[in-house]
């Protein structure tokens, strides 16, 4: 690792240092624009690489920030930082106000309502008399550094290099954070990270305005690197070339948001030079191979250019003694021990004209361990929807505590303290084990974007890293936090989810066969876990059908069969019970 | 505004309107049976027109030199496939056979007919054919190796392809803009509104695609082995459906689409080589409101985009583009509001 670092830190100082060597002057205008442009490519690598929100409209926003400095360094003398400012805060509005509207769509429509904003914004500012029209805004005065003013291209470099590349420390600092893990979770679908307490229409927002405003700032560089601004930089087409550096240098990598920007801009100028001395012709060529090589580099490196990199380079691994100090994360008080945390009456769904669930009724108490148990099909998971606020009930109420919880956002009751695992299980199959655990501890940590960004949030993220640890190390699988999820084998992943869930410190916690794909030993390891939580007070809610594992482990026993309460009853009791043998065994005739 | 003009732009709106139902349609179909959000539909509605154009004009069109392009670069991927699968040259003969036959003998065919002056219709046929065969070949080089690909980078594909298309378009046809001539040179007195015969053919022609489009689907095996592709990919297959055949067959049946709109709106629009984005793109409106997934609500999301142009473009023409795309946000979210389903399997 260390000598990574030595290489990064090298290719750093060299880069800066470039514009004091003799390099042409070409290849330092090609840099500049490698440079603005990977800015962007930064802000789409966070939303669509990261958050798996598509944008077509980041030109946009580069155009409000490079409009914004532009006129009011014009029209108002104002100096070019002012400009800046009143770029980042027209952006923030905007974007604020286009998110209210947009980002709440699902699927497609995202995509195609940034398409949508963007021809909007493009047309209107193309149309607008005191933005001088499409003829755009000219004699922009350069950007001052105290008494310097960068007029130059040379000049104008350290600048725009500064800035993209703590623009892209930021943007590092962010993803291995935990509002980092919180965007990072959005992209496999909301339910898990709502079940974990994430509000993760907040982390959407966010990321949709660190991307706008990553394009702002270029923008903002871009019209006092050209002292002139006119709509065309800012349409629909760049809009889609930003999107397709972010795919061609590896979306989601930081680092590839600069090879993706490098690749385009150095492809297209060189095949601009060498294709007319080729082919005798120049034009439309250079799009016909563009277009052909794009194509190409995609059907030969999927994940992108820099995927070539990070694949060579050792995976991060994570020192559990570098937290060993981290004071222990605040708990909520326990229930006292025999007190009804969970109480279900009369709870009904009907799915059109199928009654998944039919008036079933019963208790969970502190410092117990209830089996939910019924053949398949019989609503167990469903029932488990109901209690977690995933599903609506049709009819019926759902009781945590004493108050009513039915009704109620999976991400509201989650934050009372309950927690659960899923059927199928929910994770980042990219992000390391301990990474997915640390989910769980989301709600308990307080460190937000701008402490992330600038790296102020450690002794926060040491506490939520030693908790996930912790959750861990307690069910056997400390020795695979560093493995990317996705390379667990699915009872393993159980194990995982299982940890997840007691980070969020929950008073109940509900299982969804958590013993399925387990080995013997694990199985055995699991219930001594489980049989321990509930020593601690925990009172645990399980479906599952292995039924050693079921009539070992609990207290009680609640049946049911076709959605509806078979019957309720100590584990002795529901074996001998003739209903619950004729549900599982049938009857004889 | 009086009457009359609401009524010419209304006619004219429709007209559009029908021509991106179309287009719509074709989107949503491709996407369904390949995750592919085909940004080149455009493409094929221009090269339509404009080969019909050069026909007109008793010269090769351009289309005839990409067909022939396309099925080179085809056999040569085939080849290099076989080789690497070290499959039996046989099956690869047989692969190039399949791919190429129709492009080459389409594109013969318009070489040959490109200096006689073929009857309008004749040469309308002939331009479907030859750009309805493109649309497989485009399939087969682009996206068929990265079938299993997340939608984003399909989509990045389709930009690729779309810049491959566009600068062939301008190579093949230059830069210039043509019309072509109606198929029904009449028109029709309705008080004070003439209604031109051309109009009347591209609603009837669209009317009678649409309609054999839903009996392809629900009546024909083919149709149905389309559908059930796009529904579960996996089952398909495993009952026998080929992903790569369902593809190709996607993209033939957009070509064709594309085809036939370029023929319906090449008189009433003059066609560039880069006219189709703008047009492609009304239809990727139009399959948006259907959810890229409802025929029936793309064509009324049509309807809706071909009014919104015409109306806009006559009340501000100026910002016709920016309120025709704004006017979708509040579609939009109404849409994504009404099916606001779980992301469970997302």
């Amino acid at each position: 690792m260390p000598a990574l670092k030595i290489a990064a830190a090298a290719g750093v100082v060299l880069l800066l240092a470039l514009p004091l060597l003799p390099v042409p002057e070409f290849w330092i205008t090609q840099l500049d624009y490698i440079g603005l442009y990977a800015m962007v490519v930064l802000g789409l690598v966070l939303l669509t690489g990261v958050a798996g929100l598509t944008s077509f409209g980041q030109a946009a926003f580069v155009g409000l920030g490079a409009y914004a400095s532009a006129y009011v360094t014009t029209a108002h003398g104002a100096s070019p930082w002012l400009g800046l400012l009143c770029g980042v805060a027209l952006t923030l509005v905007v974007a604020l106000v286009l998110a209210g509207v947009t980002l709440r769509m699902s699927g497609h429509y995202l995509p195609l309502a940034t398409i949508a904003w963007g021809l909007a914004l493009f047309f209107l500012v193309g149309n607008l008399e005191f933005l001088g029209r499409f003829d755009g805004l000219q004699g922009i005065p350069p950007v001052a550094v105290g008494s310097v003013e960068l007029r130059s291209g040379r000049a104008s470099y350290e600048l725009i290099w500064i800035v993209a590349m703590l623009g892209a420390l930021a943007l590092r600092n962010l993803l291995d954070s935990r509002p980092g893990r919180a965007i990072r979770a959005l992209k496999g679908g909301t339910l898990m990270a709502e079940a974990m307490g994430i509000a993760t229409w907040r982390y959407k927002l966010l990321a949709f305005v660190i991307a706008a405003i990553y394009a702002s700032i270029s923008g903002w560089l871009f019209a006092h690197y050209q002292r002139s601004v006119n709509p065309s930089p800012f349409g629909l087409q760049m809009g889609i070339e930003y999107l397709f550096m972010a795919v061609l240098g590896g979306v989601g990598l930081v680092a590839g948001a600069f090879a993706g920007a490098a690749a385009v801009k150095i492809a297209e100028d060189q095949l601009q030079n060498w294709l007319p001395a080729l082919l005798g012709t120049s034009g439309p060529v250079e799009l016909v191979v563009f277009g052909m090589v794009l194509i190409l580099v995609l059907q030969v490196t999927p994940d992108g250019l820099w995927s070539l990199v990070t694949r060579r380079l050792p995976a991060r691994r994570h020192d559990p003694s570098s937290w060993a100090d981290a004071a222990p994360l605040a708990m909520a008080p326990r229930p006292a021990r025999g007190e009804t945390v969970l109480s279900v009456r009369q709870a009904r769904k009907q799915f059109g004209g199928l009654v998944a669930v039919n008036d079933v009724s019963f208790d969970v108490r502190a410092g117990e361990i209830v089996g939910l148990i019924g053949p398949n099909g019989a609503g167990k998971s469903t029932l488990f929807n109901l209690i977690t606020g995933v599903l609506p009930l049709t009819a019926g109420q759902v009781d945590y505590r004493g108050a009513r919880v039915s009704g109620q956002s999976a991400r509201a009751i989650a934050r009372r303290g309950v927690s659960r695992t899923f059927q199928h299980v929910r994770m980042i199959p990219d992000m390391s084990v301990l990474e997915n655990v640390a989910l769980g501890a989301h709600r308990r940590g307080g460190a937000g974007v701008l402490r992330a960004m600038l790296r102020l949030d450690r002794g926060d993220e040491r506490r939520l890293l030693a908790q996930a640890w912790q959750q861990l190390d307690r069910i056997g699988m400390g020795a695979l936090a560093d493995e990317p999820a996705g390379n667990l084998a699915l009872g393993q992943q159980r194990l995982m989810e299982i940890a997840r869930a007691l980070c969020t410190d929950p008073a109940l916690l509900l299982l969804d066969e958590p013993a399925a794909g387990l080995r013997l030993k694990e199985k055995q390891a699991l219930g001594a876990v489980l049989a321990q939580l509930r020593g601690e007070g925990m009172s645990l809610l399980l479906v599952e059908h292995d039924m050693d594992f079921v009539m070992t482990l609990t207290d009680r026993i609640v049946v049911v069969e076709f959605g509806t309460r078979l019957t309720e009853g100590t584990p002795d009791a529901v074996r001998e019970d003739p209903a619950v043998r004729a549900a599982y065994l049938g009857v004889e005739h | 505004m009086d009457s009359t003009i609401a009524a010419v732009l209304l006619l004219d709106g429709i007209g559009n309107g029908a021509v991106y139902a179309l287009l719509g349609m074709a989107i949503v179909l491709v996407f369904a049976v390949t995750r592919v959000i085909l940004i080149p539909q455009g493409e094929f509605v221009a090269y339509s027109a404009l080969t019909l154009a050069m026909l007109q004009l008793g010269r090769i069109p351009g289309t005839v030199w990409l067909a022939l392009l396309l099925s080179a670069l085809a056999v040569l991927r085939e080849l290099w496939d076989g080789l690497r699968a070290q499959r039996a040259w046989a099956a690869t003969a047989r692969e190039i056979v399949r791919l190429c036959t129709l492009p080459v003998a389409a594109a013969a065919l318009t070489g040959v007919a490109a200096g006689q002056a073929w009857p309008l219709a004749l040469q309308g046929l002939l331009t479907l054919v030859l750009v309805t065969a493109v649309g497989p070949l485009v399939y087969r080089l682009a996206y068929q190796p990265l079938a299993d690909a997340s939608v984003l980078l399909l989509l990045i594909v389709s930009v690729g392809v779309h810049f491959t298309l566009v600068g062939l378009g301008l190579v093949f046809f230059g830069a210039e803009g043509y019309r072509t001539p109606p198929f029904w040179d009449a028109s029709f007195a309705a008080g004070a509104v003439t209604i031109s015969g051309q109009a009347i053919v591209t609603l009837a022609v669209s009317a009678l695609l649409m309609a054999a489009l839903y009996l392809f689907f629900s009546r024909t095996l083919a149709g149905k082995a389309l559908r059930a592709t796009a529904i579960n990919r996996l089952g398909a297959r495993l009952m026998g459906v080929s992903t790569e055949h369902a593809g190709r067959s996607a993209f033939s049946m957009a070509a064709f689409i594309g085809a036939l709109s370029g023929l319906l709106i090449g008189p009433a629009t003059t066609m560039v080589y880069d006219s189709g984005f703008l047009i492609g793109l009304k239809g990727f409106v139009a399959a948006i409101f259907g959810g890229l997934a409802s025929y029936p609500l793309a064509v009324g999301g049509a309807l809706l985009v071909g009014l919104l142009d015409s109306f806009s473009s006559f009340w501000a023409s100026a910002y016709k583009d920016a309120i025709v795309f704004a006017a979708i946000i509040p579609v939009l979210l109404l849409r994504s509001l009404a099916d606001r389903r779980h992301d469970d399997d997302e």
